[in-house]
């Protein structure tokens, strides 16, 4: 790493390279009985957007890691690492959750679906078109967690999942900004633009209940 | 983190007999409490047992009219459930009130009541912590402790238990299903599941090791009116600095637990009894024998005020 060569890659390409070689280095599986910190290998097969993939990773590689430096899909976005943040959100079969806490090889013959999967530039998915409308963002990385823990939700208020907000736990759900704003809480935006992502997904939702705008 | 192995249990009792015979295994299930503790290396398995696979995540009604709730039913999934959200409203209530969408539909009902304590000193590991290392002294005691318990301490440990479920679970009287690593099993009431600390806080549980839960059962239906009321530092996505568990009956008898204030969920019974007397008795048998700091004594006064939320809320 000190050779100048070097200089010339990018951050992106250093951070990879770097988390690449901590899940390779080292003495295989076997080996690893004399040397107790040597990494352990596992492999895992799952779906990601659609398509199969198979890995073979240190059992450390959080799914997180395992998408973004070993399938380079770098749409899901490392934030604190901690699940404090959401900036990993991925949807695994139909449930969004935080990629960061959770080991890619607990992930066998999952359906994983990432920010790349749900839509493409030329075929924005309608909450992306939504969050672009509405200005759901400034910087913009907070925002591929932001959308697929929206869309999670939308489909969590379809299938009558309450909320802590939700004002009788027997009755029919209703978007609301206020279910919105309570559903979102775990997407962190340190720009603030949390009233236009509310505005977002409200309209994706085919608006907010009357007198519930954000 | 730490290198580990990895493996996928086949039965329950398998799981408990692989992980009594290794003191470096620790079970996984959902991973949001134990993976983050691991990044920090303050949980360093060498070994993890996947126990998803067990099929423990049905909930089934009992033969005597309760429901038996599967270890690996994810938070989102119970509070959900018709039958909970009907017959067991503070349980729905107090899960729905706690983490985020995300983590609840990972968390399972065995691992939030495995949780461990977000005591900033527990998870700073320049700083001594008894949890941690037994004997290494308590850092929070003469630190920042406006978080911290104001019951049930003791000179090595004044943490709090974190989870808002346990505080419904307590309130109903939950019983913890467990397998030991012989394939024994036994049911803890949950009011002996959660330890104090005394001087060994780092044993939290009643749990031997490699022993596993396999399920937590709720007793018949009790009725009345239930509440939780949690009071944070933020509307929405954090730990409770007080919460109150409440089911009240119409003649004014009924039962409360106290979270955020000590080791584990708060109840006595003598302040269930003295319910129809009102919150003023209730919260000074709840909170006898308070031992405060500057910091946190205000928990005091809030838990009363709590209190008087909470049942304004059941009744309403």
């Amino acid at each position: 790493m000190a050779d100048t060569e070097d200089l010339s890659l990018s951050r992106r390409d250093l951070m990879a390279a770097g988390a690449a070689s901590a899940a390779i280095a080292g003495a295989p599986a076997t080996a690893s009985a004399a040397t107790p910190d040597a990494p352990h290998l596992a492999q895992v097969t799952f779906k990601v957007n659609g398509q199969k993939r198979s890995l073979t990773l240190d059992t450390r590689t959080t799914l997180l890691d395992a998408l973004r430096e070993h399938l380079r899909l770098t749409g899901t976005k490392k934030g604190c690492d901690h699940g404090q943040c959401g900036a990993c959100t991925v949807i695994v079969d139909g449930r969004r959750i935080n990629s960061c806490l959770s080991l890619a090889v607990m992930h066998e013959g999952d359906e994983i679906t990432t920010i790349e999967g749900l839509g493409a530039p030329d075929k924005l998915h309608p909450l992306q078109a939504a969050f672009i409308k509405h200005d759901g963002y400034q910087c913009g990385y907070c925002t591929p967690g932001q959308i697929c823990s929206a869309k999670a939700v939308l489909d969590e208020i379809k299938a009558g999942v309450p909320s802590h907000v939700t004002a009788d736990l027997t009755d029919a759900l209703k978007v609301t900004a206020e279910e919105l704003r309570e559903r979102m809480s775990g997407n962190i935006c340190r720009c603030g633009a949390y009233s236009n992502i509310v505005e977002a997904i409200g309209e994706v939702a085919g608006g907010l209940s009357k007198g519930e705008m954000a | 983190m730490k290198a580990f192995t990895y493996e996928r249990a086949r039965t329950p009792a398998e799981a408990a007999s692989a992980a009594a015979k290794d003191p470096t295994a620790r079970f996984i299930a959902g991973g949001t409490n134990l993976l983050d503790l691991m990044k920090l290396e303050i949980e360093t398995p060498r070994r993890l047992i996947d126990v998803n696979g067990l099929r423990l995540d049905k909930i089934e009604a009992t033969k005597d009219g309760g429901l038996r709730i599967g270890a690996l039913v994810r938070n989102t999934d119970l509070a959900a459930d018709k039958r909970v959200r009907k017959d067991y409203g503070v349980l729905s209530r107090a899960l729905l009130a706690g983490a985020s969408g995300q983590l609840r539909n990972k968390a399972t009902t065995a691992g939030n009541l495995l949780q461990r304590t977000r005591c900033p000193y527990f998870y700073d590991t320049n700083m001594p912590c008894n949890k941690r290392t037994p004997g290494a002294g308590c850092s929070a005691i003469g630190g920042f402790t406006r978080s911290h318990a104001v019951l049930g301490t003791s000179e090595a440990c004044i943490a709090t238990h974190p989870s808002d479920m346990a505080v419904a679970m307590r309130v109903l009287d939950a019983s913890v299903e467990t397998v030991k690593p012989d394939g024994v099993t036994r049911s803890i009431p949950i009011a002996d599941f959660h330890r104090l600390p005394g001087n060994t806080p780092h044993v939290e549980t009643a749990l031997t090791p490699g022993e596993l839960i396999t399920a937590v059962t709720l007793p018949k239906p009790v009725g009345g009116m239930h509440a939780y009321h949690k009071v944070r530092d933020r509307a929405s996505y954090a730990f409770a600095l007080v919460s109150v568990a409440t089911i009240l009956h119409k003649d004014g008898s009924g039962r409360v637990a106290l979270g955020g204030v000590a080791h584990k969920p708060w109840r006595v019974e003598a302040a269930d009894s003295a319910l129809p007397q009102g919150i003023k008795s209730v919260s000074e048998l709840l909170l006898a024998g308070a031992k405060t700091t500057s910091q946190n004594a205000f928990k005091l006064t809030l838990a009363e005020r709590a209190l008087g939320a909470a049942m304004a809320q059941a009744r309403s």
